[in-house]
């Protein structure tokens, strides 16, 4: 729910930098001066410290499934106001700022790909999206996601980036985790293999429900993963907090990640697992 | 009458209930009679509340929700059940005291109670976290779930959190891990579970050990993705905004009513909950006992198809 927040200073103004516009682009982590040719190679990973700048749904899509190609479903999926949400702007005129900044009608996409020939449902979150946050729509689209994974029998690959439950649609969206958790219940009962793929930042109603849920679970060096954001923690405790405090490294050494996986090895990565994790039954 | 705390908008009925005991004392002790007076100053006392209560804002029942004489989760227990016998720990790490649970008999019937508990003086606050629990808490509820599946014995949830504990122990610990496993756990338990909400409804903090097939709520009650407070914060970056959050969220049980996520509301006593604790506690245990009956009729896998059915349609779109 602390989707507004800046993982990183200046991260406010990451998009912009992005635009080809900028022949070098600097790292929001190190600082460092990159040519834009360069890191667009690299996956728009700092060659010098490895911080993961984000990626769009495209990219990952073209990254991780068999010649780029996800038959999209759910499409038409759209968000409604039922609450008449207003704060400082009504929800409906977020909503419609939101699409035509994204070009996305909501925060995910969710479909059929492949991955190595074998069918996987994938589905995929989009940060830029009012924080990526979970509201009617993502629920329902993870939801289908999860149902074509039983349905099909395949594999299902969710790829998160959320600041958690969308506030606008107050109690509507905290159901979202119980209808998604309750179905990877029987998905689970059905042994289908699930990969949780968390890049930054994941927090909140996503982290607390689907994306913690998986079988396996990765995420990308250096992400923001947790329940609650760093700030309210902050306020609560009346401390700084360490240094690396909620990011993957950290998880990693309490024991909530499988593993902590590079950009340029996801695929391969997951690939691997899958040919291990194929239901036998 | 001792002087008791108040919400600012029950000063008013306060200060007519003092004026009343003050009139019934010296009756007492001039011997005047004074009857006639005080009866007419009931019915208006009755009338005040009345008014009072009917035009409450959400802001002013999430205050209700909040009143520092409200019962709580073990006062609950203590009226509507027999026998409490309470377990500890989370065979883990820790006993979180967020959280009681155990066995109880109520009308006779065995039932595992689980509920989120609050403190009622400053040091009873810090025992039990002022209701908030850190990961051990959703992991001792999870045994305790596992326990009561093994014995076939219903599960009475009884919910009032401010959130889940948002500290460094906490994410140390996994808080987001510890509830996501109990609310997929929970949708296929092969027992019934009711739930009521009896003070603060917050967040995954109460999801955490909210799911079920039967979720009632107190009256005064909210439930909300988020407290007013946080919403406030971020959407209003202001927390003194949280009326106003309170108003946008719709967080009362008659909205969460309204909008699909709840199957029933208990009401409460004129003036709420803790006017008249035991009224309470009956209507809850009726309402409670009637649930269960309800669902012990049906079949594991007719149970489990409902449950996770009644979550499946939840949400709002357009296609
Ligand atoms: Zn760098």
């Amino acid at each position: 729910m602390e989707w507004f927040r800046k993982a990183k200073p200046g991260i406010d103004s990451q998009e912009k930098r992005n635009i080809p516009e900028g022949l070098w682009t600097k790292c929001n982590s190190c600082g460092e001066i990159i040519y834009t040719k360069k890191i667009e190679e690299l996956l728009w990973v700092c060659p010098k410290c490895d911080y993961h700048f984000k990626y769009s749904s495209a990219k990952y899509i073209d990254l991780l499934l068999d010649d780029g190609k996800l038959e999209e479903f759910d499409k038409s999926l759209s968000s409604k106001d039922p609450l008449k949400f207003r704060d400082s702007k009504k929800y409906t005129d977020r909503l419609k700022q939101a699409q035509q900044k994204s070009g996305a009608v909501d925060a995910v996409i969710a479909g059929l790909g492949k991955i190595e020939g074998g069918e996987v449902s994938f589905a995929i979150m989009n940060f830029s999206f009012i924080g990526g946050s979970m509201g009617s729509v993502v629920g329902e689209k993870i939801s289908r996601a999860i149902e074509r994974s039983i349905d099909r029998n395949i594999p299902l690959i969710i790829l998160s980036s959320s600041g958690g439950a969308r506030m606008q649609e107050g109690i509507l969206s905290l159901m979202q985790m119980a209808k998604t958790s309750s179905l990877l219940a029987i998905a689970n009962k059905k042994k289908i293999p699930y990969i949780s793929i968390l890049t930054n930042p994941t927090t909140a109603g996503v982290m607390a429900s689907y994306a913690s849920l998986a079988d396996v679970i990765i995420a990308e060096p250096k992400a923001l993963l947790g329940f609650a954001g760093p700030r309210v923690i902050q306020q609560t405790i009346g401390q700084e907090l360490p240094e690396g405090f909620q990011s993957s490294e950290f998880f990693m050494k309490k024991g909530f990640l499988d593993m902590i996986v590079s950009r340029k090895n996801l695929r391969h990565t997951i690939a691997g697992l899958l040919g291990h994790m194929r239901n036998k039954n | 009458m001792a002087e008791r705390a108040h919400l600012d908008f029950e000063r008013p009925i306060t200060e007519l209930e003092k004026k009343i005991s003050d009139m019934k004392d010296f009756s007492v002790g001039e011997s005047v009679e004074l009857s006639g007076e005080i009866a007419s100053l009931q019915k208006k006392l009755e009338k005040l509340r009345g008014d009072v209560y009917s035009k409450l804002t959400r802001w002013q029942k999430v205050q209700i929700a909040r009143h520092p004489m409200r019962p709580y989760a073990m006062d609950y227990i203590r009226l509507l059940s027999e026998g409490f016998l309470e377990l500890h720990g989370d065979r883990g790490y820790g006993d979180d005291k967020a959280l009681v649970g155990g066995f109880a008999r109520i009308g006779g019937k065995s039932l595992m109670i689980i509920g989120q508990q609050k403190g009622r003086d400053t040091k009873e606050k810090l025992i039990h976290n002022f209701g908030m629990m850190h990961p051990e808490g959703y992991r001792k509820a999870l045994r305790l779930f596992y326990m009561a599946q093994k014995f076939k014995t219903p599960i009475l949830i009884l919910i009032d959190t401010p959130g889940a504990y948002p500290g460094i122990e906490a994410e140390e610990r996994g808080q987001a891990e510890a509830i996501a496993r109990n609310i997929r756990e929970m949708a296929v338990l092969e027992v019934p579970i009711v739930v009521v909400i009896i003070g603060e409804g917050a967040s995954g903090g109460a999801l955490g050990i909210g799911l079920g097939d039967r979720i009632i709520m107190l009256e005064y009650s909210w439930y909300s993705v988020i407290s007013p407070e946080g919403c406030a914060a971020i959407l209003w970056r202001d927390a003194a905004k949280a009326p106003d959050a309170a108003e946008a969220l719709k967080v009362t049980s008659q909205d969460v009513l309204e909008l699909g996520i709840i199957d029933q509301i208990i009401p409460e006593p004129s003036g709420g909950a803790h006017n008249d604790p035991e009224k309470t506690a009956e209507s809850m245990k009726i309402e409670i006992l009637k649930s269960i009956n309800e669902l012990e009729k049906l079949s594991t896998e007719q149970l489990i198809e409902q449950r996770i059915k009644k979550y499946r349609i939840m949400g709002v779109f357009d296609e």
